[in-house]
């Protein structure tokens, strides 16, 4: 069985309205599927309908397995007073009981998943006091306490520093070599090459595939629409506009 | 027991039940609904009082009315919500003011409270509530946890934010219903707020929750014992302790260089449940 299938999926907030439709892919365990989309394209619909957020307007979608989002923005609230090893805590939250105490093993579990992304020294940090980079890394080890099959990470290199990114990128390839399967939404089509799927939507479903196949110019314009910018020189390459999306769709 | 010393069990009892109340209150930033529910049920205490029914009732169906009336205001588009909230509190004052005019308990007992004068069921309701608020508390410690860290992520780690908040507004008016009878309805915001704002000085989540515990019982005490040698009214003299030390810890931790707070937003809790019905 596929981890993620999504079939005829559509998607939105108000009935009759969906801002994504016609979206049908399947990713297999271990796969990283980069999801392209403009701003408005579907990208965080998508994330909410995989989550159990949205109902489907139409269609249907299956996931195997226990699901955790990793949000570009979660709007913390910076001053509370939680440390790096309480918010990674947290992934143990859905499975613990009211009256228990958070097992010992998911404990260590929190430890291992802040030391997997260089994070072990800051683990008594205040969550405000940590960078940017640091606090993106502390939510992927809740995500990884949460034990999900499936990891929804949106935008997670956005505003990172280059050591940050580094970090990530390498605990990215670790889950999946884990036989987790992730769906990361990216603005950055250079970086989607080195995924092993890539899905382009644009309020419905452009196209989805291995990387080679999909990120053509004609998809990518069709993706991106007036956002994208061909470069010619000095080589021909392909970028777009980087976006701090924090729209609904 | 004197006088004396049941206004200081009753002070005592209700400081360690709303301090660490207030930490949570201040989390969600929901002092605004406190001073809101605490004034906007004066009416039901005053038509309690008219009808020689016991303030406890009253108190109950006053919270309710104004739960209510002040969740349908917040969502009054035409004027805004904090606007209309601040008009319908104003006017159930008013209301409660007028209908407390023929009372046989007098108007400034329901505004500020009469500890010297508490019942043997107001000091039973202060013990239980003593007892139920920490534990409710400590129940729901992750779900409120989680929550006020980030309300966006907490549906995605298995817990439902609109029905966190509305435990927390639960226990709120349960402890506004009881320690009105004590504080009266002007006075018992600074026991729902006060020790929150001392207790930041306290750093990690636990031990603020024990400092805001410490803090409103202690003042509690020292607000009574200070009342009876000065011949000051007891109630007033508890609020006065509870702002000095939140005052006092305020300024310390800006003496210590402490993080800034947060800027206050000023957004009725009730208000966010109505954008979510």
């Amino acid at each position: 069985m596929s981890a993620v299938r999504a079939e005829h999926l559509a998607a939105g907030y108000r009935p009759g309205e969906p801002v994504l439709r016609d979206v049908e892919f399947a990713a297999e365990p271990g796969q990283t599927v980069a999801v392209l989309a403009p701003n408005g394209g579907g990208k965080t619909t998508l994330f909410r309908t995989l989550l159990g957020e949205l109902t489907p307007m139409a269609g249907d979608f299956a996931v195997d397995g226990t699901v955790a989002s990793v949000p570009q923005h979660d709007h913390a609230r910076l001053d509370f007073p939680v440390t790096a090893l309480d918010v990674a805590l947290m992934g143990a939250y859905g499975r613990t009981p009211w009256w228990r105490r958070i097992a010992r093993a998911d404990r260590d579990a929190a430890r291992d998943a802040l030391d997997r992304g260089g994070l072990a020294a800051e683990a008594g940090r205040r969550y405000g006091a940590l960078s940017g980079g640091q606090r993106r890394r502390a939510t992927i080890a809740r995500a990884i306490v949460q034990d999900a099959r499936v990891l929804l990470l949106d935008e997670p290199f956005a505003g990172v520093d280059r050591a940050s990114e580094e970090r990530i990128l390498a605990v990215l390839d670790e889950l999946a070599s884990e036989g987790r399967t992730l769906l990361v939404a990216t603005h950055d089509v250079e970086q989607s090459r080195r995924w092993s799927r890539v899905l382009c939507l644009n309020r419905r479903q452009i196209a989805f595939g291995a990387p080679e196949e999909t990120l053509t110019a004609p998809t990518l314009a069709q993706t991106y629409g007036d956002e994208l910018v061909v470069l010619r020189e000095p080589r021909m390459g392909l970028t777009i506009q980087h976006h701090d999306d924090r729209g609904e769709a | 027991m004197t006088l004396r010393d049941r206004a200081l069990l009753e002070a005592v009892l209700l400081g360690a039940a709303c301090g660490p109340l207030s930490v949570w209150l201040l989390a969600f930033r929901h002092a605004f609904a406190a001073e809101s529910l605490s004034h906007a049920m004066l009416p039901g205490l005053a038509v309690a009082a008219a009808a020689g029914a016991p303030l406890l009732l009253g108190g109950a169906g006053g919270v309710l009315a104004a739960a209510l009336l002040v969740a349908l205001a917040a969502r009054d588009r035409r004027i805004g919500g904090d606007t209309a909230i601040a008009v319908t509190v104003t006017a159930l004052f008013g209301l409660g003011a007028l209908l407390a005019i023929d009372a046989r308990t007098p108007l400034a007992d329901l505004l500020f409270g009469d500890l010297l004068g508490v019942t043997d069921a107001d000091l039973i309701a202060a013990a239980v509530l003593a007892v139920a608020i920490p534990l409710a508390l400590a129940a729901g410690h992750r779900a409120l946890t989680a929550v006020a860290f980030s309300p966006a992520a907490a549906p995605a780690l298995g817990i439902a934010p609109a029905r966190t908040e509305a435990a927390l507004l639960v226990l709120l008016a349960a402890a506004i219903v009881v320690a009105v009878q004590g504080l009266g309805n002007l006075l018992v915001l600074a026991l729902l707020v006060a020790p929150g704002v001392a207790a930041r000085a306290g750093g990690a989540l636990r031990a603020r929750l024990l400092i805001a515990a410490a803090v409103g019982a202690g003042s509690g005490a020292l607000g009574v014992v200070a009342s009876d040698r000065l011949g000051t009214a007891a109630g007033a003299s508890v609020a006065l302790v509870l702002v000095a030390a939140a005052l006092i810890a305020s300024g310390a931790r800006t003496g210590g260089g402490g993080t800034p707070a947060a800027p206050a937003v000023r957004r009725s809790p009730i208000e966010a449940l109505a954008d979510r019905a």
